[in-house]
């Protein structure tokens, strides 16, 4: 058996420390997971006894849909925890939480949280699987790995395409899992946004970094566009909402310019007329709605891997 | 210990089971010959081929990958990649041939026939196996048998290699 078909990871906390190999092993097991989606019964046993923890201390619809959903289709019994109404309202702290947790029987924590590098913090501190949903601005792996798998499965390949992640880079995790996940996977990166929200310091991480969309628009192979995330931006940040389209939404005349094929992906929820427009979102060159579907196939081969391995 | 099968063996193995199989199915009558990857898969892909001179045109394929369907899951090594199954046939209501290399424990059977359930209810279910080594730990028996490998015993390994991704065909009874 060679390298390339193992893993012996039992967390899945950033795409930075994986290898390419390694995620490839993770595409290729996703890739199976997916026929169990095809079948008229969409469940299989292995995780059949196992319990999985969504404790997602962040709002989320999708990913937290797909991780209970592709925690069912495995089989494990699945816990929702929300910090609305928990401990830690009452000030808990989030290892004293996830230690309950644990205590419980519990042997994958899927954890959200505001802050960067909390889900390293549960990996070093509990004995159960960690699998990282969203760890502030840091990153977001499955996000990363989903974009990942949608992208091979379009082009049938990711080396020597070129990508450009555009919007809100600054607070995206998504655009550093995926800058991390491209350039291991062979892809050019090319982050696009206002000056305030994409620091020059990107360039260190290996991506070109431009102020125009229109600069690059011609030569990109696939636009990932990012929600702008009112939540998160402070005002001095942000100009406003109709100059950031402008300059940066793909809008119709702007997507007239792209290449023949170009391939248009956000990672949801979706500001329509924004960042994109409806009919582009919902166009024949959109793979928004694959991109969901291959959450699922994703997060099922993650939550597989994870609790079969029993090293750290 | 240590049982060798050459090249010519196995044909002849693979013949025999064949043979065996036709005379249980008619020939002008659907049939689904569904192979446990990896060996078991080629396996099935043979005995399509051999079935097909002998007169079978209504035949369906299919492989099955039981990994997930496996009791000891938890308790095997580094994760090997998972492939999926492919059973692009109607299942329902067709007599299905289970196909695999070696028949030990029985549990990679038990696996199949869960994974199956959850495709499907073929009229019939029977196995075909290469080698039977013994050692049975659930009560299931094949149908059809290349040999009959008798006290093979635990701590002894029944190889079968084929030449489509073993290089050559042979089967080797081996110390583990």
């Amino acid at each position: 058996m060679t390298q390339t078909d193992t893993w012996t990871r039992k967390h899945l906390l950033t795409l930075e420390e994986l290898s390419a190999d390694e995620i490839r092993f993770v595409l290729d097991t996703a890739h199976s997971f997916k026929e169990v989606s095809t079948r008229s019964v969409k469940k299989v046993p292995a995780l059949r006894g196992k319990v999985v923890v969504n404790a997602f201390f962040e709002d989320s619809t999708r990913t937290r849909t797909s991780f209970e959903l592709a925690a069912q289709r495995l089989g494990a019994d699945v816990i929702a925890f929300t910090e609305k109404g928990s401990s830690v309202s009452k000030g808990e702290t989030l290892v004293d939480t996830a230690r309950n947790i644990e205590a419980m029987g519990v042997d994958v924590i899927v954890c959200r949280h505001q802050a960067a590098g909390s889900a390293q913090v549960l990996a070093r501190t509990l004995g159960c699987s960690i699998v990282n949903a969203g760890d502030g601005a840091h990153e977001h792996p499955t996000q990363g790995l989903l974009d990942l798998y949608t992208i091979r499965e379009r082009f049938g390949r990711i080396e020597g395409l070129k990508v450009a992640i555009v919007g809100d880079i600054a607070n995206s995790r998504v655009a550093r899992s995926d800058l991390w996940g491209l350039k291991k996977m062979g892809a050019e990166v090319i982050l696009v946004g206002p000056p305030t929200l994409l620091p020059k310091s990107f360039e260190k991480l290996g991506a070109r970094v431009v102020h125009s969309l229109d600069e690059v628009i011609g030569e990109v192979d696939v636009v990932n566009m990012l929600r702008v995330q009112f939540e998160r931006i402070k005002s001095s940040q942000f100009p406003t909402v109709r100059e950031f389209t402008r300059f940066f939404g793909l809008t119709w005349d702007r997507f007239q310019k792209c290449k023949p094929g170009v391939f248009v992906m956000h990672p949801g929820p979706m500001n329509r007329g924004i960042e994109i427009s409806s009919d582009i979102a919902d166009g024949p060159q959109s793979g928004i709605l694959k991109q969901v579907t291959n959450g699922l196939a994703v997060r099922m081969a993650v939550l597989y891997l994870v609790t079969q391995t029993s090293g750290r | 210990m240590h049982t060798d099968y050459d090249e010519a063996d196995v044909r002849r193995l693979i013949e025999q089971l064949a043979s065996t199989i036709a005379a249980s199915f008619p020939a002008d009558r659907p049939i689904n010959v569904v192979g446990i990857r990896t060996r078991g898969e080629l396996l099935a892909h043979r005995l399509v081929e051999l079935l097909g001179l002998k007169g079978y045109g209504k035949v369906g394929r299919g492989t099955l990958d039981i990994t997930l369907y496996r009791d000891d899951l938890s308790e095997i090594g580094p994760r090997p990649l998972v492939k999926p199954t492919q059973l692009a046939i109607q299942v329902d209501d067709v007599p299905l041939l289970l196909v695999d290399d070696v028949l030990f424990t029985g549990r990679s059977i038990r696996a199949a026939l869960n994974l199956l359930n959850d495709f499907g209810r073929p009229s019939v279910i029977r196995l075909a196996v290469l080698v039977d080594r013994g050692g049975r730990e659930l009560p299931i028996q094949p149908d059809f048998v290349g040999v009959k490998l008798a006290d093979v015993p635990k701590d002894y390994r029944v190889n079968v290699r084929l030449k489509e991704i073993d290089g050559g065909d042979e089967i080797v009874v081996e110390k583990r």
